[in-house]
């Protein structure tokens, strides 16, 4: 079924790169199909991905202007936000999940276009299963109706979010008029900690730059830190771009990129791999680029993260203690107790040894096979607190069975909870799975707004290992004091 | 297709002066559910605005009988999170033609624009002098000149020239719409793709 599809129209070299250019321009230029002064330059994607929430206006849209998708072949749906994650091969409970859903499967229908629904192999949270499909490429561009699309530029891709209107207009045109945003390059240098990740990574830069510190621009994520992850990690740190106000964030790619996606079903094979392969190492910022802004963090810095507020810049090392009100700006510190309050927190109060209710380890962000490894080589033995639910949901039927085949669900299973079925689950309060209120939950997932999980539901965000680590001891904990009792475990992270 | 058609507006506005109001906030996902355009508005700062129980939240400015307008204004970082455009039907089906914040989301805004909806951004000090004013004159009207560009508190005087991409200007004063300008350029895209 490969052959058919056509995921990758700018493999080819866009020519001679010129010198002092940064790779996003570099793949932005490459895409423009027309610019025009006092206009918005119009763009050329590669691939679209849809799913059932952002799509079905874009669609009636479609029919009220009596126009087909443009590029059906480029155009890749699934549903993922309102599926359930248990007994999925039932009817979805909730009418109106079911409703969205059924109308995903009838719009593609309709309009020609292949969907990965609730069944197939390939279903799953669509920032997942574009990467591990080998739809999500170097050099290429994505949208999606979803904030979260930034994910793709772990492989030196533009990807990212875009509205309901924005899907209408890429549907009916494989083109989206957009402004060329600012460039940013946060590099971070130097030698992690144990037991510290990209998620902590990322939700450290969050902290230091706020939630609003990238908005107009899309950054370039650089350093030999950056550089040392694997795709899974890069995939974690691009996610939360959208995090900081970016609009995307990306990663040059190198032998890691194309390693990952060599064999995978819709990456090229044969002659079209190597000129592909030979292609995406050409893709870097020139050693002269021009940046709008650059950033510099020190690897040795970071802690394991938590969030105590309810933005992902309300961030600290787990060790830290909650700031006080008093040291914000008079017109900031209205909000800010707002966010204590909502939180049940004070200032001054420590994290560490903060009973939790529910442990979420899931979402775009943190659902890929290796997140899920990394659990379970550490929750191996060990017991699930007993005032605690831990939900561990996979990001993909893929990621799922992958799972099941290394027997990660039998570790899971003896330590007090199943693996469950793909979904954004937890992440958003919109299907079955949410956080009842008031009630504490550990999630590596994105988002701690007010309710986000549910209403009323208070969200601590953290890497896959400090929610594991909470999970058995059903509060926050420092990871690396297991780290110091458990030398095998430390090998394994 | 057309869309709205803005142009001028004087009205009293509402005042919401909190900081990095997220779409999750101007309307819960659980909300997201509807596959038309049409009602979002019900469920406009849902969680604000109602509690558990559905009954409106007395201290919430929407349900205050002195706050009115077509006006909102927020405070900074307004419509991080998520790309729901939602957010912006949400806004706009509520009977807000014009959002006021210091600092806007990216993705909210560029939702906002296709959207007939008007994200104007204003210094902090504008901002400031504009909370001041409603709260001590909940009737205090704003003027909003989208073709001359300027935002103007009629009771003080206080005024402020805004940013607008043009061409967005263009689609918001005459009601143009991405996907008819696009279109206009079908002969270029099929060509960027023979290349």
């Amino acid at each position: 079924m490969s052959t058919e599809k056509n995921f990758n129209s700018s493999s080819l070299p866009p020519g001679e790169g010129r010198g002092g250019a940064t790779l996003f321009d570099k793949i932005w230029d490459a895409h423009i199909v027309s610019s025009n002064e006092g206009f918005p330059d119009v763009l050329y994607i590669d691939t679209h991905f849809i799913h059932e929430v952002t799509s079905p206006q874009a669609f009636d849209g479609l029919r009220d202007r009596g126009l087909p998708v443009f590029r059906p072949k480029q155009t890749v749906a699934t549903a993922d936000h309102n599926v359930p994650t248990w007994d999925q091969h039932l009817p979805i409970k909730e009418e109106l999940s079911r409703y969205q859903v059924d109308m995903l499967t009838k719009n593609c229908a309709e309009f020609g276009i292949e969907l990965y629904g609730l069944g197939h192999p390939y279903q799953g949270i669509v920032h997942v299963i574009g990467p591990e499909l080998g739809i999500t490429r170097p050099g290429c561009t994505y949208v999606c109706g979803d904030s979260h699309t930034s994910t793709h530029g772990a492989f030196g891709a533009i990807a990212f979010g875009i509205g309901t209107s924005q899907v209408e207009q890429v549907m009916a045109t494989q083109c989206l008029l957009q402004q060329r945003p600012k460039r940013m390059k946060i590099e971070v240098n130097g030698q992690l900690q144990k037991g510290v990740g990209a998620k902590d990574i990322i939700l450290y830069i969050i902290s230091k730059i706020s939630a609003a510190g990238g908005t107009g621009y899309f950054v370039e994520y650089a350093g030999d830190a950056i550089r040392s992850l694997s795709m899974e990690g890069r995939m974690t740190i691009c996610n939360m771009s959208i995090e900081m106000g970016a609009r995307g964030g990306l990663i040059a790619p190198d032998q890691t990129t194309i390693d990952y996606v060599n064999g995978r079903e819709f990456a090229p094979k044969g002659e079209e791999w190597d000129k592909a392969a030979a292609y995406w190492q050409t893709l870097y910022s020139d050693e002269d680029a021009v940046f709008d802004s650059e950033l510099y963090f020190d690897a040795a810095d970071i802690e394991p993260m938590i969030t105590y507020g309810t933005n992902p810049g309300m961030g600290i090392g787990i060790t830290q203690h909650v700031p006080e009100t008093s040291s914000f700006e008079t017109k900031e510190q209205g909000s800010y107790a707002n966010a204590l309050k909502y939180m049940g927190l004070h200032d001054d109060e420590s994290m560490l040894g903060k009973p939790i209710d529910y442990v979420f380890i899931g979402s775009c962000t943190n659902s890929r096979i290796e997140d899920l490894r990394e659990v379970a080589a550490f929750i191996k033995g060990k017991q699930k607190a007993e005032n605690v639910t831990v939900w561990v949901v996979p990001g993909s039927k893929q990621v799922q069975l992958q799972a099941i085949e290394e027997g990660l669900d039998k570790v899971f299973e003896a330590a007090g909870f199943p693996l469950r079925e793909p979904g954004c689950s937890a992440c958003l309060g919109m299907n079955e799975d949410k956080i009842p209120a008031g009630k504490y939950c550990v999630s590596t997932s994105n988002r701690n707004f007010e309710g986000r999980q549910g209403p009323n539901s208070r969200t601590f965000l953290a890497s896959p290992l400090t929610a594991a680590a909470a999970a058995v001891t059903g509060k926050i904990t420092d990871i690396r004091e297991f780290l110091l009792s458990e030398p095998e475990f430390q090998e394994l992270v | 297709m057309a869309t709205k058609i803005f142009k001028h507006l004087q009205t009293s506005v509402v005042p919401l002066p909190i900081e990095n109001i997220d779409t999750d906030q101007i309307i819960p996902a659980r909300f997201l559910k509807a596959t038309t355009r049409d009602g979002f508005g019900n469920n406009l700062f849902r969680d604000w605005r109602f509690d558990n129980e559905g009954n409106p939240k007395q201290d919430f400015v929407l349900n205050h009988p002195t706050y009115s307008g077509k006006i909102l204004v927020a405070g900074k970082n307004f419509g991080c999170g998520s790309s729901r455009e939602h957010a912006a039907w949400a806004i706009a089906d509520y009977g807000f033609d014009v959002v006021v914040s210091s600092f806007f989301a990216d993705i909210f805004k560029g939702n906002a624009l296709n959207n007939g909806l008007l994200p104007i951004q204003v210094s902090d000090e504008f901002l400031k002098k504009l909370f001041e004013v409603v709260f001590e004159d909940a009737n205090a009207e704003v003027e909003v000149d989208l073709e001359n560009q300027y935002i103007r508190i009629a009771k003080t005087d206080d005024q402020e020239s805004f940013e607008i991409n043009p061409y967005k200007k263009a689609c918001m004063t005459n009601g143009y719409d991405d996907i008819d300008y696009i279109l206009s350029k079908k002969e270029l895209i099929t060509e960027f793709e023979n290349k």
